[in-house]
């Protein structure tokens, strides 16, 4: 395997991607991205020297509309799906001291 | 005629000629439901009542006037992403497990507006992120060919839901071949469309940039008219496309003299069973003899579109799934300290493995030191995949291929090798990386008895050439169908 995954590499992606894996998940997300990335590898068999990136496949450019409200006042629906609510707000744990 | 054996334009005509009530469609359907459904489970949500109520409704719009569509009253499932108001929307994971959406998708919308009756939610691999609806966190969906196999994915339930009768046509998404994949290896016919057609309002995002709804369903003639439902200009999706060429009815002509069929060399390689090759170049043969001009051509590329297509929908997965966090909607951890463990906690818990897996590989392929050489890389590759295409569009109509490498495997067998998993979607997964319309027609059953799918692509907005040829197909070919167990 020529991508060998360290600890502190999946620590940090572990941090980016709001993860929290046990020891045994920890190990087996370092085997399969080292697999995972040895494959994409094959992608630098192909020159892409001068190649636009391409995220779309349409020129699409900036999509404007009216900033207009088309829809009613849903809240009491909405908080229905929140974990916690409390006053018609969501309760989240203490983000400061 | 048993109802249950219609097509939804032969149900939907029926309706209109009160030979059939919206209410006899809908007892069933629910009925079929009640006597395979354990065997299948190709439902995540089963909504008995608000059938019962949208056929009423439905029936007495019909009957004023109102509803005069092709598909008036007849009943439809729709895949566990996209949003219903008011209905379980799961996307068959843990983590939205207790979702109620306020507002319905848009091509739902459409549907509606349309007359269909909704009899629920479709299983699927979480998130889409699959290809065989074994990564449901609600069970695994069986094969109504063989139980003992998948049905494929990651639309494997609504493809299942149409080969087991369980309603008369669904719809499915496709990012990597979701829809097509599961239709191959259910014998029924699904499209994705163009990029673009089908608004994505209301569908829960997997892979953004690729993420395309359409239809699953019992034959050629189903899919236009689908499609003329569905497909439509949407401003709240900023990727729409206004198009003013959705009359795919209009294609289902039974004539393909002079259309330029392309067939890749490269998609009948190493890896793709003898039997499925046999089954699509006869197919091929057939377009031939009424007329098509076939010939074989080097695409190229196809072997770089699946890691390209993994680093883009890996990075644009863990971008589009940070939105989980355990506050608005959807599963909280019970136990936590702080902000940051209770998101930490929520995702690790509500989220499957191949999830966690594909978000983790996005955010490394997105993280600084990495953008460069992983993402734009791919981004650069998938611009060279779509000019491959553009020059084979520039000589043919269609190109035709096999939709996967092989048939339905057994239950169990593929997802201990993600990896291998990934191989079978390398024809499929080209198609959306270059935004086009590609197909799903049954061609054929294996020695299994297993059925065998052939893939039509067409240039972007070219769906009515695909249709052509998979409707001229299915004249020739003839019923296709799945002989009943015992």
């Amino acid at each position: 395997m020529a991508n060998i995954i360290s600890d502190e590499t999946i620590e940090y992606v572990g941090i980016l991607a709001k993860l929290e894996l046990s020891a045994k998940e920890r190990e087996e997300a370092k085997k399969d991205m080292g697999r995972m990335l040895d494959y994409i590898d094959k992608l630098g068999e192909l020159d892409t020297e001068g190649v636009e990136p391409m995220s779309h496949i349409f020129p699409v450019q900036n999509v404007f509309r009216e900033d207009v409200v088309t829809n009613g006042d849903t809240r009491d629906e909405i908080l229905k799906n929140a974990p916690k609510e409390k006053d018609g707000m969501f309760v989240v744990p203490k983000t400061f001291d | 005629m048993n109802i249950l054996d219609m097509t939804a334009a032969s149900l939907g005509a029926a309706i209109k000629k009160k030979e059939v009530t919206v209410m006899d469609a809908v007892r069933a359907v629910l009925e079929q439901i009640e006597e395979t459904e354990s065997t299948y489970h190709c439902y995540v949500t089963v909504d008995k009542e608000g059938a019962f109520r949208q056929a009423q409704e439905v029936q007495s719009k019909i009957d004023a006037g109102e509803l005069t569509g092709p598909l008036a009253g007849v009943p439809v499932a729709i895949k566990d992403n996209m949003c219903t108001k008011g209905l379980l929307t799961t996307c068959s994971s843990k983590i939205l497990g207790n979702f109620v959406p306020t507002y319905d998708s848009e091509a739902v919308r459409n549907l509606q507006k349309a007359g269909a009756v909704i009899i629920g939610k479709t299983n699927m691999d979480e998130f889409a992120m699959g290809s065989t609806t074994e990564t449901s966190a609600f069970g695994v969906t069986k094969n109504p060919w063989n139980p003992n196999h998948v049905p494929g994915g990651s639309s494997g339930g609504s493809a299942a839901a149409v080969a087991a009768k369980e309603c008369f046509y669904a719809l499915g998404s496709d990012t990597g071949g979701s829809i097509r994949q599961p239709a191959s290896f259910c014998g029924v016919v699904g499209l994705k469309p163009t990029y673009g057609t089908v608004s994505r309002y209301g569908l829960i995002a997997y892979a953004s940039s690729l993420d395309q709804i359409g239809p699953l369903c019992k034959d050629v003639t189903d899919c236009a008219t689908i499609m003329e439902v569905i497909a439509s200009h949407d401003p709240k999706d900023s990727t729409s496309v206004k198009r003013e060429d959705t009359d795919f009815t209009s294609a289902l002509t039974d004539d393909v003299k002079g259309l330029k069929i392309g067939i890749p060399k490269d998609y009948f390689g190493e890896g793709l069973d003898p039997e499925v090759k046999d089954a699509v170049l006869k197919a091929a043969e057939v377009l031939k003899e009424k007329g098509a001009i076939v010939e074989e051509f080097d695409l190229s590329l196809a072997e770089y579109a699946i890691p390209a297509y993994y680093t883009i929908a890996a990075a644009e997965a863990s971008s589009n799934l940070e939105r989980f966090d355990g506050i608005k909607y959807g599963y909280r951890t019970e136990q936590y300290h702080g902000l940051h463990n209770m998101y930490k906690k929520s995702r690790s818990e509500g989220f499957g493995a191949e999830v966690k897996r594909r978000i983790m590989l996005g955010s490394f392929v997105l993280s600084s030191g990495y953008y460069d050489a992983y993402y734009l890389k791919a981004l650069r590759v998938k611009a060279l995949i779509k000019k491959a295409f553009d020059k084979a569009f520039a000589k043919y109509d269609v190109i035709l291929g096999p939709v996967a490498p092989t048939t339905a495997p057994k239950l169990g067998e593929s997802l201990s090798d993600p990896l291998k998993m990934y191989l079978g979607d390398i024809y499929t997964i080209s198609v959306n990386l270059a935004g086009l319309p590609g197909m799903s027609v049954p061609c054929g059953v294996d020695s299994k008895g297993l059925p065998i799918g052939l893939q039509l692509i067409g240039d972007c907005f070219k769906e009515k050439n695909i249709i052509r040829a998979a409707y001229a197909y299915e004249q020739a070919r003839g019923a296709f169908v799945r002989k009943e167990e015992n």
